[in-house]
């Protein structure tokens, strides 16, 4: 249709049309349905919103509350009261024997983990050995050591139980290990206790003789070489994009890079720690060393994108004065933009190192999967780290593992709630607004 | 010595460097001072760092290249020896002999396993020693010649700022340069070693086989079970499928909500409460799925009459992944949502338009490529996401769209490939390269996308 015939439609149309004098009657039943029709859908659209945002809490709140339900029961273990007649057990040693500097050597011929045995059997029969965890013997050795003056008369020792009796106690488990758990209590010879044991110990076989401390510790070693690495370089290359960088192909080529780095997948970087790291530079496999280098990979574009903000965010005038007193451009930026934009620098850094620090895939990949059962003591030994050994953990078939995993998750969440209530504190003590 | 140990002994040395150029700049400041010569050029403390980054920058270099070329020359100087001559040839066997050989002279293995590596100990022994010594040295010297030869520049007019501010501008640059060399090396290493599966596994059968059940040992021209089809087909359906379809709606209706509707103070506070969603670790997420989530779906299932209904379901999965998803969506619509002028919402409220007829009929469309770019980034993100379906959906391949059936993804067949006691040139390694060069190749399509889209939607806006 061409304007014209368009604009002469129009006309005929007025004519034909019978314009209505009255106003539109908003009180007449038919206005009124329409409105209430449109402000029901108005309700139902808000109350969408509001179910959308209620049950994205209710899950948050669900996930919280069903770690802390399991994880609560990790930090706790059951004992069993074992009844040590240690003059008669032990032949005779006296406190004196072990304390000083041999006492090492004399705990040593002790045959410790036999006397527990017999004390045991004694007291619970035959099958008394298996009421005991694996650890119980180095358990008793640290009490002595502890405490000489213990091994001159009979003692009540509350040692951790075996993990079949554990899960007994605490919630339903095996029939056989109810049965036991029901026969102990009536001799009021079981009792819990708070498992230091999960916070100092490393990973192991049984249980009720893991600890974190290992993974934690291999964990710390792996942030520290990468806050190293990724700190100073994430924000050197933030103060050169945003101070000193001239517009050209490089540039661009580095902010191409560095958007894309922060959204590949984690697996990725894992795989190139694999190649390049292990196989090309032979550095040893499931190391801190090796972690710390692949996650630093990872957290630097983060920490350059916002180191990038917090220097944007320094108003000119500060550049243009101390340049107008004569600062050459290397100490503008030194004495007076950096200290300016640390604050935000630290926090995005922060947020940053949180994210690493949950990260699991690329510690995969690099091997920091293996059985750790002693505290790494280099940055070259074999670790992992505190979400692998969730993951390890989660893998477990004994359901001892079960309420572990989830209390080594709460420290986790614990850990990483402090990081980032720290992030949020420094932005909101040392935010500046100009 | 150890490697660090002598990195310590570097820098400490530097720091002697740095105290020294500063002192003497301090005999140029005080001779100047009333002197005819007028003020001395720089700072002293710039004299000092001139003379000890001279000093440590050639020596830490020299320290991470030796660190690098020696093991070789070791490995070659104990081939070398006369006892080495009766090594097997076979390359595999003559590797594990050198690698237990090299772990007893360096102490972390104590009894030989084969009889010709605990001959072979002190021999690595000695040239593991000679060659460290040798990097010290040189380590050592290249220190004293650079500290000296940077304190013999020092002069009362010598440019030291200017110096030591041009070494400032390289390190900055070499900083930012890192970000290029991490994404060639990610593209090299993945190519370098797609390259070697692919002579091994012809890459159609790789991209268009159905039959995912890799071999070890591979036959050219035959089927070996590196069809990847299902895989894509798992990471689809789980990543970009069932977690979009929860991700989405909350996402943007949690952000519609509480932009539009909520007050300032739920704001304040549910703002935060959404962002926990995204820091909550992976695998976090990974065990709730495994431990609560995909038992009730079995359940569920089992009671909605569905016979084959697996304990590791893609649904748990596909679920828990887009509640984490969640706020990302949530973040990416706020923001293409805020971006549309004001003048368009209030001209709709002024028309007589309820709230939610402004944000069906002129918001949500304004801000549509926003969100669209934002729901692209998400799942970028979803298909690279690696715990959560380690722990929740299977390992088994399986070319189906029954959500109540187990599904594998590309990243859990990297993690499967790479997690059991290959070495390194096996097919099984090399495929979990090949996997990852798809899915490095398919998220930086995504997140190019995904960014071009949002920048020139806020451009048009601007």
């Amino acid at each position: 249709m061409s304007l014209c015939a368009w604009s002469n439609a129009i006309v005929k149309h007025m004519n034909n049309a019978t314009i209505d004098p009255t106003p539109t009657d908003w009180n007449g039943v038919v206005m009124q349905k329409r409105i209430a029709k449109r402000y029901a859908a108005e309700r139902r659209f808000k109350a969408m919103g509001f179910f959308a945002v209620a049950l994205s809490t209710l899950f948050l709140a669900f996930l919280l509350f069903t770690m802390l339900g399991q994880g609560l029961r990790g930090f706790q273990r059951t004992e069993i009261a074992v009844e040590f007649d240690f003059p008669a057990l032990t032949s005779g040693a006296t406190a004196a024997s072990i304390t000083g500097p041999n006492a090492d050597t004399t705990l040593n011929s002790m045959d410790i983990p036999g006397i527990v045995e017999l004390a045991v059997s004694q007291q619970y029969g035959e099958q008394g050995g298996e009421l005991l965890t694996s650890a119980a013997a180095a358990n008793v050795r640290q009490k002595l050591a502890d405490n000489p003056q213990l091994v001159t008369a009979k003692q009540t020792l509350w040692l951790p139980a075996d993990s079949r009796l554990d899960v007994a106690y605490k919630r339903a488990g095996e029939p056989a290990a109810e049965k036991t758990v029901a026969t102990l209590e009536q001799k009021d010879a079981l009792r819990s206790g708070f498992n230091w044991t999960f916070l100092t110990g490393a990973d192991a076989t049984d249980p009720s003789a893991v600890g974190i401390w290992a993974a934690f510790k291999g964990s710390l070693m792996t942030m520290a070489i990468t806050l190293l690495l990724a700190f100073p370089i994430g924000v050197f290359a933030a103060l050169y994009l945003e101070e000193y960088a001239p517009k050209n192909k490089l540039t661009d080529m580095i902010e191409v890079s560095i958007n894309n780095l922060a959204a590949v997948p984690s697996i990725i970087f894992g795989l190139l720690g694999l190649a390049v790291f292990l196989t090309m530079f032979g550095m040893p496999r499931s190391s801190a060393l090796v972690g710390g280098l692949t996650l630093a990979l990872m957290t630097m574009p983060v920490i350059v994108i916002a180191g990038r903000n917090a220097v944007k965010s320094v108003p000119p005038s500060i550049r243009e004065a101390a340049l107008g007193i004569g600062a050459s451009p290397v100490q503008v930026v030194f004495h007076h933009v950096l200290p300016l934009a640390l604050p935000g620098i630290l926090t995005g850094t922060i947020i940053g190192m949180a994210r690493a620090l949950g990260e699991t895939a690329p510690l995969l990949m690099i091997g920091m999967r293996a059985f750790i059962p002693s505290a790494p003591q280099g940055f070259t030994d074999a670790a992992t780290a505190l979400p692998v050994q969730i993951y390890l953990w989660s893998d477990e078939v004994n359901q001892g593992f079960v309420e572990k995993t989830s209390a080594a998750i709460i420290v986790l969440l614990i850990f990483l709630l402090g990081m980032n209530a720290l992030a949020i504190y420094l932005r909101n003590r040392f935010e500046t607004r100009w | 010595m150890t490697g660090t140990a002598l990195l310590f002994l570097v820098l400490g040395l530097g720091l002697v460097a740095w105290i020294v150029g500063r002192a003497r700049a301090a005999t140029f400041v005080r001779a100047a001072k009333g002197g005819p010569r007028g003020q001395v050029n720089s700072l002293p403390s710039y004299h000092g760092w001139f003379v000890a980054v001279c000093a440590v920058v050639p020596a830490v270099l020299f320290m991470f290249i030796w660190q690098s070329v020696s093991p070789a020359l070791v490995t070659n100087m104990v081939l070398s020896a006369p006892v080495a001559s009766d090594l097997p040839q076979d390359g595999f066997s003559r590797a594990a002999i050198l690698s237990e050989a090299r772990a007893i002279a360096q102490g972390l293995q104590t009894t030989a396993f084969q009889a010709q590596s605990e001959k072979l100990a002190p021999l690595y022994k000695d040239a593991l020693s000679y060659y460290s010594w040798i990097g010290m040295a040189g380590t050592l010297v290249l220190l004293f010649a650079g500290g000296a030869f940077a304190f013999t520049r020092l002069k009362p007019d010598f440019r030291a700022r200017n110096k030591v501010e041009r070494l400032v501008m390289l390190g900055l640059l070499f900083a930012s340069l890192l970000a290029i060399i991490t994404t060639l090396g990610i593209f090299a290493s993945l190519i370098f070693e797609s390259y070697q599966f692919f002579s091994m596994v012809s890459p159609f059968e790789f991209l268009f086989g159905t039959d995912w059940n890799p071999k070890s040992v591979v036959t050219p021209g035959a089927n070996n079970g590196y069809g990847a089809i299902p895989l894509f087909w798992g990471t689809i359906f789980i990543g970009a499928i069932i977690a979009m379809l929860v991700a989405i709606p909350l996402g943007l209706m949690s952000a519609i909500f509480l932009t539009q509707y909520a007050s300032t103070n739920v704001r304040k506070w549910m703002k935060p409460i959404l962002e926990i969603l995204a820091g909550v670790p992976t695998v976090v997420y990974g065990y709730f799925a495994a431990l609560t989530v995909a038992p009730a779906i079995r359940d569920f299932a089992v009671m909605l009459g569905v016979s084959n209904a697996a304990s590791d379901n893609a649904l748990a999965a596909g679920i828990v992944m887009g509640v984490m998803i969640i706020p990302l969506v949530s973040s990416m619509s706020d923001d293409s949502i805020a971006a549309v002028p004001n003048a368009m919402r209030d001209g709709s409220l002024a028309m007589g338009a309820t709230k939610s007829e402004t944000i069906k009929q002129v918001l949500l469309p304004a801000a549509l490529p926003g969100v669209v770019g934002g729901v692209l980034l998400a799942v970028s993100r979803a298909i690279g996401e690696t715990m959560i379906v380690v722990m929740a959906a299977g390992y088994t391949a399986n070319l189906t769209a029954n959500p109540f059936d187990t599904i594998t993804t590309v990243t859990v067949q990297i993690v499967a490939l790479l997690t059991g006691d290959q070495d390194f040139g096996s097919p099984h390694t090399l495929a979990a390269f090949a996997l990852g060069l798809a899915l490095f190749v398919t998220t930086f399509f995504l997140n190019y996308v995904a960014l071009r889209v949002v920048k020139r939607y806020r451009e048009a806006y601007e």
